[in-house]
């Protein structure tokens, strides 16, 4: 009854091969000495060349990563103080709303959240820049790595910083000697995913950065509203190694830590 | 509240007012306004000691075919990615849940890989495929199935298409979640009582992962609805959604109080989908 069958085969086989398919054409073509983005011209490096020479690109590129630095601290910091909040203190007034406001981030779709965010920016009389856009995508971030954060500590047991507390550590040490080194692997996988989250962002981004703060995703989706470039397909593929490196450095950090639980 | 409970919360809770509480009653207030040439470019709510309140803008929302439209093809595309998403699934998790248990965990973060990967040059990859010069077209003539170029992108088959691919590994794991869970007692039993294989996961297996299917179809809606980057690039102007009208008002019109009102009907076109998946979540939680 429990078989593999050849239509399970097929299925895998098949979305596999969907999912994966269109990246690695914009890979391959990256590598492509032709203009042409559909037609082989034999393997070149010609377009990472043109990309490095290009100082808007490079300037939005280091934009965007000290946009997602700050970002996903910021987002990492709040999730793990929401989520303590909510899983520490019972049921206090207010719970539901407040959980509901974090949360709504994950929710609401991201041109709300740009134009909101916008508006505040305006009526604050906050120059619009890399603050603005750093601040956006840390309400963003924060949403998830609450997620992360809350559902680690779920399943941690209340019972082993009573336990260090009796035995005569503070609250503040118990936290940071007990529940933090357990709580490891959910705080990095929450900054690389709002780390990532941050870097991928167009929506948010276009709507709060200001004219000398552009980022990375927002200049290579102008470009992309224009057509197909080698030069994108070459810069789409940084991207991509760099947030495999993340994911794959999240699951490794992940899977070392799990033996101690 | 303790003091300790006051030192947890005050910045989250501060932090959310400010940023997300505030924000979208901004919005609110904003789609009652009118625009007018200043900064900022609305009418205030209260001027010479009195309360202005211009419904002008959602009356115009439900008068204008312009916004109906875009509504329409919200739903529509969204409908048609959620059911995509949930077809390839269920025969992808299916597949998973039948392979070899120590496959199973590299099977899903295979699977989930392609997410977590930039989304915008997920949806840009399709462009290079899609149009009448790209892969796809290319391959199809080579093959001589077809002579002329087929017309796929800046349509709805393009945006159908990029939803879909954008959101399966979203949709896979909730319907994963529920096939694994099942005993295969159950459809032994059905077998063993006559069913047919076929007979048996339609009466057996999809209703007790029904949950899961309604979780994972929500989950993929709700973000559909609202999408912007996948129809802007691989749609038109037919296919035409809300997330776009909502741009364009901003960003060419310069029409804060008409993208206002339309964030608000986004918003609560998402509340009721958004608060069946609460449920639906802590329902699953307490049991």
């Amino acid at each position: 009854m429990r078989r593999f069958s050849g239509i399970n085969l097929a299925a895998l086989a098949f979305g596999l091969a969907f999912l994966y398919l269109p990246i690695l054409l914009v890979v391959i073509f990256s590598f492509n000495a032709s203009k042409l983005v559909t037609v082989w011209g034999g393997f070149s490096l010609h377009w990472y060349g043109v990309l490095f020479s290009n100082p808007a690109y490079l300037e939005a590129a280091l934009h965007s990563l000290q946009i997602a630095v700050a970002a996903a601290t910021l987002a990492t910091l709040l999730g793990t103080l929401g989520a303590l909040a909510l899983t520490r203190l019972g049921r206090f007034p207010g719970r539901q709303v407040f959980g509901g406001l974090m949360l709504a981030p994950m929710v609401l779709p991201e041109v709300i959240l740009g134009v909101s965010a916008l508006m505040l920016f305006v009526a604050l009389d906050l120059e619009r820049g890399l603050l603005t856009v750093a601040l956006a995508h840390a309400t963003f971030g924060t949403a998830f790595a609450l997620v992360i954060i809350q559902s680690k500590l779920v399943s941690l047991d209340p019972n082993l910083e009573a336990a260090a507390r009796d035995l005569g550590a503070g609250p503040v040490s118990a936290f940071l000697l007990v529940t933090v080194p357990s709580l490891l692997p959910a705080l990095v996988a929450s900054w690389l995913l709002a780390f990532t989250l941050s870097l991928d962002d167009v929506v948010i981004a276009s709507f709060v950065n200001g004219p000398g703060a552009t980022t990375l995703p927002v200049r290579v989706y102008s470009a992309v509203r224009l057509g197909v470039s080698p030069e994108i397909n070459a810069i789409s593929t940084i991207m991509l190694a760099l947030v495999s490196l993340c994911v794959i450095a999240a699951s490794l950090l992940y899977k070392r830590n799990l033996p101690r639980h | 509240m303790t003091r300790r409970g006051f030192v947890l919360i005050a910045l989250p809770a501060l932090w959310t007012a400010l940023l997300v509480a505030v924000p979208l009653l901004m919005v609110l207030k904003i789609s009652f306004a009118e625009p007018q040439m200043a900064q900022p470019p609305y009418t205030p709510l209260f001027a010479d000691g009195a309360l202005r309140i211009h419904f002008g803008n959602y009356t115009l929302l439900m008068a204008d075919a312009l916004y109906l439209r875009a509504l329409g093809n919200s739903l529509l595309y969204a409908g048609i990615g959620t059911i995509c998403c949930l077809t390839l699934g269920l025969a992808i998790a299916r597949a998973v849940e039948r392979a070899a248990p120590r496959w199973q965990p590299f099977l899903l973060v295979l699977i989930i890989l392609p997410f977590w990967t930039s989304f915008l040059i997920r949806v840009y990859a399709w462009i290079a495929l899609l149009k009448p010069e790209g892969l796809i077209n290319a391959a199809l003539i080579w093959f001589g199935l077809i002579d002329e170029p087929l017309v796929m992108i800046n349509t709805g088959f393009g945006v159908a298409l990029g939803m879909t691919y954008s959101y399966l590994p979203f949709a896979i794991l909730p319907i994963y979640a529920s096939l694994v869970g099942q005993s295969p007692k159950l459809t032994e039993a059905a077998v063993d009582l006559g069913a047919s294989p076929l007979q048996a996961f339609w009466l057996v297996t999809l209703p007790l992962a029904r949950p899961g299917l309604i979780a994972a179809g929500l989950m993929v809606f709700i973000p559909m609805v609202g999408e912007f980057v996948i129809p802007d690039l691989l749609g038109g102007s037919a296919t035409i959604m809300l997330g776009q009208t909502l741009w364009t008002e901003f960003f060419s019109n310069r029409d804060w109080t008409m993208a206002s009102a339309l964030a608000v009907l986004l918003t609560l076109l998402l509340l009721g989908p958004a608060l069946w998946l609460q449920r639906l979540e802590l329902g699953g939680r307490t049991r």
